[in-house]
């Protein structure tokens, strides 16, 4: 058949490649129902993993745009740290963020000092006392909940622009407000909003997330993209053979192959394209992981996006060559490899060594010099790639080197294993998505187990004592009970804990000279019930005063301290806390005053000091009395708590609120963990997806024998189980290898950030049960097909 | 020849697919021990007959009556129990499960049934001794010739011993000289074992193993015994 | 092949002079071998003597007397014994056969019928030659193989006119 190549040399290669891509691509899309069928299958299989690349290349973009309008309205700026002249274009600005119905909004009060205050992002005008700018999804929250419209009771003069916003659902109000808010040294001022964008370290931890993540969620996308590139790849063969018949040669039909699955990969790049339109579309109006975007912030970056029209299209035409290369297509059919080369260990097992080698010396030390930070980040990613593609890699081998073992066993199984020791390959790549993706997530997970231990902790507080607590800066002690009163007063309130409390020192210190270390201790007046809370005691009445020691080491003084029974104190502190000795205010504590040690109190802190009822120390005596309030709910009462946010909202617009819970997760993390899973498992379902693809092809293309085996009376079970067994074997053997793959990631990332080694079990399990549900369903989904295939009809010669 | 002490029998069978009528009122019988070959042109509807015969297909009208049972009264889990048991298949091509080895092949009815590996094998490899392929147990169906790959058919439809062995077109893919000997060692084995014989043929040649025809055309069965 | 049958045959669809069943059989089946007008009468005499025809009438024109011949009922038995009875499978029956067919189409008798008893009586020779193969040595099988062969073309040929016989009952008709 060379013949024919030579007989035409003025034809120039190029133009051959063209002449066959294009017939090719004309195959593909004119070649009957059986061929539209195969390029919509690609289209569909290319265009779905071209949306996930899309979304990935977009996350830059994406990040950024909402970072940039965050640091534009935030009013932390470092480089103006000193306090600020009250002048005509400043202006105090205080945080009022506030909890709905456990929808976090940010708030900020200003009052301006003049008249040409700046004026926030996205808002035209400083709004005057009593009004307020309210972002789109804060306007339409108040319209819908009265209770939040009695909180928030501004006056509606605006609404937000996107660039003020983080994005659509944003939840967001900026309100106008009396200086007199501004007391007690609340917020500060400033003269212009928005901070440079901080260069700081990131947390190598996090770093890592961020490789290893895209390393893992990409891979599996790459591999089905190739995977969909060989959709209906048997039949095709067949096609090809058939024009070998009519003259072409055998390099022609590899260039023909080629162009179909190029023009199908093309008609991916194209459906995804639209696809990442629409969902981009949506995506603006869903809130994802606590957080939501614009649409025009979901832009790919243009040399990610070109890199992905070349990549993919080219990759399919290579998976194509590739997947030809094993099979010679003859004028009579398709001949394959009657026994296929052995797969060789010893590359496969290169990979991932190499990985490790490159992994392992980033030990202990990753990110602790930003010098050579890049070369590192690069270090590790190469060394995470390669050893999750060394797992891939390792897959066939296993399953052949496994699958080459049994063989023996009941007729299921030996159906089973015999074809998977026939083409393993088939089963092992369709697997491998599974195995990088498993084992990235494993490996992440691992790292955010850390991560999440650094960042979450027990908070040491007791929901069932009290539900909300909130610190109140009051001028006065009799400020103190009146709002405690305005809680009591509260819907859904059933207990109030009120604290008064201040500081003191000892009236006659041994150095006489006063400084900022003088020692002090906490004066906290609270009537019987709060103090049963925060120390044992064995009776209380009105008029006792108790010297409260510390029960556990940390809050235990590092110096014997002063306070004992009968000591005199000195109340009168200035405002950094330095006792003024001139003019002192004197109280002694009670030589009947019990010794008594502390408890943890709801909040899970210990009140170590004086503790005195109001019978015995009058609140007005102290200096700079800050009054706290634990709130015990009545669960009967469904919106208890927004009552009490409420409450809060009249007494201060900046007041601290917050909601009693046993651990605080950094909602970042609970999310992010949320997305990796939602993302292995989309993962694992595509696998799955392109599994019933291979597995209803290879059942079609044994129709008869299907028939024949049914003729001599095999029963669906057992051809039924055999796919089951089919499915499972190289999805299990995946799993395993990828289970130890991502642990052995995993403690070599902990190693690189010097964490003590865990394992998120539940998630790992959880990972487990996707796979097994994907073996499920890929038979489940198979079943109907075989059982169909199974009718005697088949016997039928056409 | 008269339906009394036939193995197997088929009255008034009628089965259409579609509109198109495969069998319009065929009769059929057989004796054990009895070869029949079943002739006809293409389309008549023999290899429909076979298929009700078998059970594989359920006629739309008549019945098939094998050991006083109707089949087309049983379930399909009957029928298929039957056809482990009882019966044994040849198909012309494509018939040999392609990852199995040619002994696993033939060892693979009695697995069906329930018998253990070792002995499958074992029992396997004496009908493959008997036909002639028991060199090329370990090979699979697509290392070995078309007329070895045939013969392991035919083992593997002896090798549950069965009362009656289907045949269609056993020999459609085969050359003159490797039909002949499949037809031998077929007709051979079966004789021996008293298994009757469905013969599904269009080639005189292999019709002339057979103990007597029957004739299909226009979906009616003629039995030419009785035509002197 | 027999022309005495064939003439008979030819009667049976009614009377005929002796030239008009020369006519009708060169036309039908003579095409390489007309009928002597000699072998015509000889074979309607023999007929005459048997009992098979009679004399129907003679008519008397300008040339010679011409006898009208017609079949009787032992005539029409003779050839219906004939048109069942199968030949006996040998090699170069195609011409008697076809005879038999056209005849049987003619007189309004089943071919196809007549074609399946042929078959079986070939099947019959062949499955006596499959079985002297079996037992005999290399020289019986070569010789057996042989004789199969032929014998298997005939059948083929036999298939082939069963599958035409609508369209050859049309131009026999015609």
């Amino acid at each position: 058949m060379t013949d024919q190549e030579t007989a035409a040399p003025s034809r120039g290669a190029f133009a051959r490649w063209t002449a066959d891509l294009a017939m090719g691509a004309r195959f593909a899309v004119t070649g009957g129902r059986e061929s539209w069928a195969r390029t919509i299958m690609t289209a569909v299989g290319v265009g779905l993993g071209v949306v996930l690349l899309l979304f990935a290349s977009s996350a830059p973009n994406a990040y950024e745009l909402r970072e940039d309008r965050g640091a534009a309205r935030s009013t932390f700026d470092t480089g103006t740290l000193d306090e600020l002249k009250a002048g005509p274009d400043t202006l105090r600005v205080a945080d009022a963020n506030t909890t709905f119905r456990s929808e976090d909004i940010e708030g900020k009060v200003l009052a301006p000092d003049g008249n040409q205050p700046p004026e926030p992002p996205g808002v035209n005008r400083v709004p005057a006392p009593g009004e307020m700018w309210v972002s789109p999804a804060l306007k339409k929250l108040l319209a819908d909940n009265e209770l939040l419209r009695e909180r928030l009771s501004y006056r509606v003069v605006g609404t937000i622009g996107d660039s003020g916003l983080s994005g659509p659902a944003d939840l967001r109000y900026y309100a106008g407000v009396d200086g007199a808010v501004f007391k007690h040294d609340k917020g500060q001022r400033i003269d212009h909003w928005g901070t440079q964008p901080s260069n700081g370290p990131i947390n190598p931890g996090v770093l890592l997330l961020v490789i290893v993540g895209c390393v893992v969620l990409l891979l599996p996308v790459l591999i089905f993209i190739a995977t969909a590139a060989r959709f209906g790849g048997e039949r095709r063969d067949r096609r090809l053979a058939a024009l070998r018949l009519v003259g072409a040669d055998s390099h022609m039909t590899r260039r023909v192959a080629a162009g179909e699955s190029l023009c199908g990969s093309l008609l991916g790049l194209l459906t995804g394209g639209l696809l990442f339109l629409g969902v981009r579309e949506l995506a603006s109006k869903v809130v994802l992981f606590d957080a939501s975007f614009f649409a025009a912030d979901i832009r790919p970056s243009v040399p990610l996006a070109l890199l992905i029209a070349v990549v993919v299209p080219a990759s399919a035409v290579v998976v194509t060559l590739i997947a030809l290369r094993g099979i010679a297509i003859e004028p009579l059919g398709v001949v394959r490899n009657a026994t296929p080369r052995r797969r060789r260990l010893w590359w496969r097992l290169l990979l991932p060594v190499l990985g490790i080698g490159l992994l392992l010396p980033l030990a202990g030390g990753f990110g602790a010099n930003s010098s050579s930070g890049d070369r590192e980040i690069y270090q590790a990613a190469a060394g995470a790639v390669l050893l999750l593609v060394g797992i891939t890699a390792l897959l066939p081998w296993l399953v052949e080197a496994v699958v080459e073992k049994f063989g023996k066993g009941p007729v299921p199984w030996q159906l089973a294993t015999r074809r998977l020791q026939l083409s393993s390959g088939t089963a092992a790549r369709a697997v491998s998505g599974i195995t990088v993706a498993v084992a990235g997530a494993i490996a992440i997970q691992m790292l955010f187990a850390t991560v999440e231990d650094d960042q979450t902790r027990s908070t040491g507080q007791d929901p069932f004592r009290a539900q909300m607590a909130a610190t109140l800066q009051v001028d006065n002690g009799n400020q103190a009970a009146a709002t405690f009163a305005k809680y009591r007063a509260t819907k859904g309130v059933r207990q109030v804990l009120g604290t008064t409390s201040g500081y003191a020192a000892e009236a006659h210190p041994k150095k006489k000279r006063a400084t900022e270390d003088s020692p002090t201790e906490s004066i906290t007046v609270a009537d019987c019930a709060t103090l049963r809370e925060m120390a044992r005691l064995r009776h209380c009445s009105d008029g006792d005063v108790f010297v409260a020691e510390a029960s556990s080491d940390m809050y235990a003084p590092d110096e014997p301290s002063f306070l004992k029974p009968g000591v005199q104190l000195n109340l009168r502190l200035d405002g950094d806390g330095v006792p003024v000795t001139k003019n002192p205010k004197l109280w002694t504590v009670p030589r009947s005053a019990e010794v008594v040690k502390t408890k943890t109190d709801p909040q899970g802190s210990e009140n170590p000091g004086v503790l005195a009822t109001p019978g015995a120390l009058e609140v007005s005596r102290l200096t700079d009395p800050t009054a706290q309030v634990m709130l015990v709910l009545d669960p009967r009462v469904p919106d208890a708590q927004e009552y009490a946010w409420n409450t809060s909202a009249t007494l201060s617009p900046t007041m601290d609120v917050y909601t009693l819970t046993s651990t605080s997760e950094t909602n970042q993390f609970a999310t992010l963990r949320k997305a990796l899973l939602i993302g292995a498992t989309a993962t694992l379902l595509l696998i799955g997806a392109s599994m019933i693809v291979s597995t209803l092809e290879q059942l079609r293309e044994r129709k008869r024998l299907l028939s024949v085996l049914v003729a001599f009376g095999t029963r669906r079970a057992t051809l039924s189980w055999s796919v089951l067994w089919q499915t499972a074997v190289p999805v299990v053997l995946g799993l395993a290898l990828s289970i130890a793959g991502g642990l052995a990631l995993g403690t070599l990332l902990l190693k690189m950030v010097n964490e003590p080694w865990t394992v998120d079990w539940a998630s790992l399990s959880l990972m487990t049960g996707v796979g097994a549900g994907v073996i499920v369903l890929v038979t489940l989904v198979s079943l109907p097909p075989l059982w169909r295939m199974m009718r005697p009809e088949g016997l039928r010669t056409e | 020849m008269t339906p009394a002490g036939s193995l197997l029998i088929a009255d008034g069978l009628h089965k259409a697919y579609g509109r198109t009528p495969a069998l319009d009122g065929a009769h059929f019988s057989i004796h054990p021990g009895e070869v029949v070959a079943v002739m006809g042109p293409s389309g008549s509807g023999k290899s429909t007959l076979l298929h009700c015969l078998a059970g594989i297909v359920t006629p739309d009208s008549g019945a098939v009556h094998y050991g006083g049972r109707d089949l087309s009264k049983m379930s399909d889990a009957q029928r298929s129990s039957l056809r482990r048991g009882e019966f044994g298949f040849v198909f012309q091509f494509g018939q040999l499960v392609p990852e199995l080895n040619c002994v696993e092949n033939v060892a693979l009815p009695l697995r069906l049934n329930g018998v253990k590996r070792k002995e499958a094998e074992a029992r396997a490899l004496t009908w493959m001794e008997r036909l002639e392929v028991a060199d090329v147990r370990a090979k699979r169906p697509g290392e070995v010739s078309g007329g070895q790959g045939q013969r392991v058919a035919v083992a593997r439809s002896l090798v549950t011993g069965p009362r009656v062995l289907f045949a269609d077109e056993p020999t459609g893919a085969l050359d003159s000289l490797n039909g002949e000997r499949v037809m031998e060692l077929l007709t051979e084995a079966a004789r021996e074992t008293r298994a009757a014989v469905v013969l599904v043929t269009h080639e005189a040649r292999v019709a002339a193993y057979s103990d007597r025809e029957v004739v299909v055309r226009d979906g009616k069965a003629r039995d030419m015994a009785g035509v002197r | 092949m027999s022309i005495g049958h064939t003439l008979l045959g030819l009667l049976e669809s009614g009377p005929r002079h002796g030239y008009d069943l020369k006519r009708a059989f060169d036309e039908r089946f003579g095409h390489d071998r007309p009928l002597h007008y000699g072998q015509v009468y000889s074979t309607m005499s023999r007929l005459l003597k048997n009992g098979l025809v009679e004399v129907d009438g003679i008519e008397h024109g300008g040339g010679p007397e011409r006898k009208r011949y017609a079949i009787t009922d032992a005539g029409i038995t003779d050839v219906e014994q004939w048109l069942a009875q199968p030949e006996k499978p040998e090699p170069y029956l195609q011409s008697v056969l076809y005879t038999k067919v056209v005849l049987a189409l003619l007189t309004g008798r089943d071919a196809g019928d007549l074609l399946d008893v042929q078959r079986a009586e070939h099947l019959r020779l062949m499955r006596d030659l499959t079985q002297r193969k079996r037992t005999g040595d290399l020289s019986d099988q070569l010789i057996c193989d042989h004789a199969l062969f032929h014998l298997e073309a005939d059948l083929r040929w036999l298939e082939l006119t069963a599958a035409r016989l609508g369209q050859l009952s049309k131009a026999v008709r015609s």
